[in-house]
């Protein structure tokens, strides 16, 4: 069974290498780290501190090799595939590459993320659920649009949209403005926020983005694999 | 259409989308399942006619159980079989009648190019040993040098022979001897001869010097009304030689259609061209299959981080699979069955597109499709979500 803690995310001595043999590498050295529910907290860094490694080993997307991370009470060092994916169900992923299916449209992008908890004779409800998540990321009107057709900030607004749409308990976001103007880039961060307080949503946000910073709670930073700083406001 | 196999498959089709939204590239797996598809149906289809043409050689006579030496794999093949055993084999219990069936081919020269003439003398007293169609017409065969032919002849043009009848025979001459065609019968060219001649024993015997009436190919037998044949067959094998191959008509049609399809070198290659159609076909869906998850590696990597299992995959990939089945499917029959007609003008060999092998050939590809697929998603469910962005 899943459980449910105060604490989001524990995780407690965790080690990660990435390759094998003579080219074994460690990337993640000793990292501890405790994420209150309902806080957003931002993990920055150099590219290669290891900041994004860190958000997939505690957002199940990778196999833990030492140490251990408590995802909503469960332990990930080990966990069955089964488990994994019934944590994921309960996450709300934003890549730094908006990673839409470009065959589906915004709507069903959306659906996708309702979808996948199941239940399958709800097709009109999943329907309005992903069309209402789009009007709250203000993409009202291109709900029925083909990614290849919208913008860069509007594709990543239906990926907010799909993240939300199931009202998960963490959204975990891993660069989600990389690849917008500062203008878009802001408007996502904002939506993310806001949309994360009405909810009572935990977000972890990797990012190097310093226009981000004023809207974090806590800001989390890695040099080489280790956290350097850990700031409350 | 996207409505309806959501409803159908109880979640967003997509697989569905996925192929309907690169419509080039649609268009190009539909191209090779469809090649796939006509490449096992063509060589079943020739493999099928052999077999049909096979069954059709025996279907000409009228008898339940055929007496033939030990080497005759197929009905033309082997040594001769002694009339003697005919007289043994009339004492054995459940024997009704029966008579000696002489077989041979012959060359029938025109101007135009020669026609191979599968002939069969038959005793004038059992005209009940030929098929009822070709029964009714041997009347005329009575008389010496008369001929009944296969209307179905390859190379003849049908219009002549359809002319033919005992108020206006025609006259050919074989093997040196003027012969009267004065009737045609329905049956069949085969890979040996390209039609069939009926004529009497006498007939045949002046046709072929070299022959005597002691020795015929092959002796056929009709047992008493109501007895089984097989426990007939029972009682001969025990009271005739070893050396004799006793079957039932049945028994002998199959035994050869089995020594042409695995021992000769024809029926090996057909089966070796279906062997190899579905050998192309699967690499063929294995890449279509393969490269579409490797183009949507990312998305499907998306969607593994959303929390979809591997049953999610399988599925999207199976209904790709599906879909290309269906679609490769239909055109597919329809340029094979163009192809069976080509060939069969060419060849006046019978290709008959049968819906038990229609049907077959879709499973088939469903199941190549299938496999192919499973084989196409192990990367994606072995690798953990991260590496695959």
């Amino acid at each position: 069974m899943l459980k449910n803690t105060e604490s989001a995310i524990v995780v407690q001595g965790l080690n990660h290498w990435f390759g094998s043999g003579e080219a074994k590498k460690q990337a993640i050295f000793d990292v501890h780290l405790e994420i209150e529910k309902g806080s957003l907290t931002v993990l920055m860094g150099p590219s290669g501190s290891g900041k994004t490694t860190v958000l997939t080993l505690m957002g199940c997307l990778r196999d833990v090799q030492e140490g251990s991370v408590k995802l909503l009470g469960n332990e990930l060092n080990g966990s069955s595939e089964q488990t994994n994916v019934a944590l994921r169900r309960r996450l709300g992923f934003i890549f730094q590459a908006h990673n839409l299916h470009e065959s589906l449209t915004a709507r069903q992008n959306v659906r996708m993320g309702v979808e996948v908890h199941g239940r399958k004779d709800r097709d009109d409800a999943y329907d309005q659920a992903a069309a209402h998540m789009l009007t709250l990321v203000g993409l009202g009107d291109r709900v029925d649009y083909l990614p290849g057709n919208l913008s860069g900030g509007q594709k990543q607004r239906v990926a907010v949209a799909r993240a939300l749409v199931s009202n998960p308990d963490i959204v975990m976001a891993d660069e989600p403005t990389a690849a917008l103007d500062k203008e878009s880039g802001m408007n996502v961060v904002e939506l993310l926020k806001r949309l994360g307080q009405v909810r009572g949503t935990t977000t972890v946000m990797v990012t190097h983005d310093n226009r981000i910073l004023d809207l974090a709670d806590r800001i989390v930073t890695l040099e080489d694999g280790a956290i350097v700083s850990d700031e409350r406001r | 259409m996207t409505k309806v196999l959501a409803r159908l498959i109880g979640r967003m089709p997509v697989g569905w989308l996925q192929l309907v939204h690169n419509k080039g590239r649609l268009a190009a797996a539909v191209a090779g399942v469809a090649f796939a598809i006509v490449l096992v149906l063509v060589q079943l289809g020739i493999s099928g006619s052999m077999n049909r043409t096979i069954q059709a050689g025996y279907q000409l006579y009228d008898a339940d159980i055929m007496i033939s030496a030990e080497d005759a794999n197929t009905i033309t093949e082997g040594g001769n079989v002694a009339r003697q055993w005919l007289l043994h084999a009339l004492a054995v219990d459940g024997v009704a009648s029966g008579t000696g069936l002489f077989l041979a081919t012959i060359e029938w020269s025109e101007l135009d190019g020669d026609t191979t003439l599968l002939a069969s003398g038959i005793d004038i007293q059992r005209l009940d040993y030929l098929a009822p169609a070709i029964e009714a017409a041997a009347g005329p065969i009575r008389l010496p040098d008369v001929a009944l032919l296969d209307s179905q002849s390859r190379g003849q043009d049908p219009e002549r022979l359809a002319g033919i009848s005992p108020q206006s025979p025609l006259r050919i001459e074989l093997g040196g001897r003027r012969v009267m065609i004065a009737d045609t019968f329905e049956g069949t060219t085969s890979f040996s001869a390209d039609g069939n001649l009926v004529i009497s024993d006498q007939t045949f015997l002046r046709l072929f010097p070299q022959r005597v009436s002691g020795a015929p190919d092959h002796i056929l037998l009709k047992t008493d009304p109501g007895v089984s044949p097989i426990a007939v067959v029972e009682r001969l094998r025990l009271a005739l030689p070893d050396y004799l191959r006793i079957r039932t008509l049945e028994q002998a049609a199959a035994g050869d259609q089995n020594y042409q399809n695995t021992e000769r070198p024809t029926g090996l290659i057909f089966g070796f061209g279906v062997v190899m159609g579905i050998l192309v076909g699967l690499v063929i869906v294995y890449q279509i299959l393969a490269t579409d998850v490797a183009d949507h590696m990312g998305e499907y990597a998306t969607f593994k981080a959303m929390g979809y299992g591997s049953g999610f995959f399988f599925g999207v990939v199976f209904e790709e699979a599906v879909v290309l089945a269906i679609l490769g499917f239909i055109p597919g029959v329809i340029i094979s069955w163009g192809l069976y007609t080509l060939l069969e003008a060419m060849t006046a060999l019978p290709m008959i597109l049968e819906p038990n092998t229609a049907i077959m050939v879709f499973l088939g590809t469903l199941f190549a499709c299938t496999i192919s697929g499973a084989f196409a998603t192990r990367k994606l469910n072995a690798a953990d979500p991260a590496d695959l962005f």
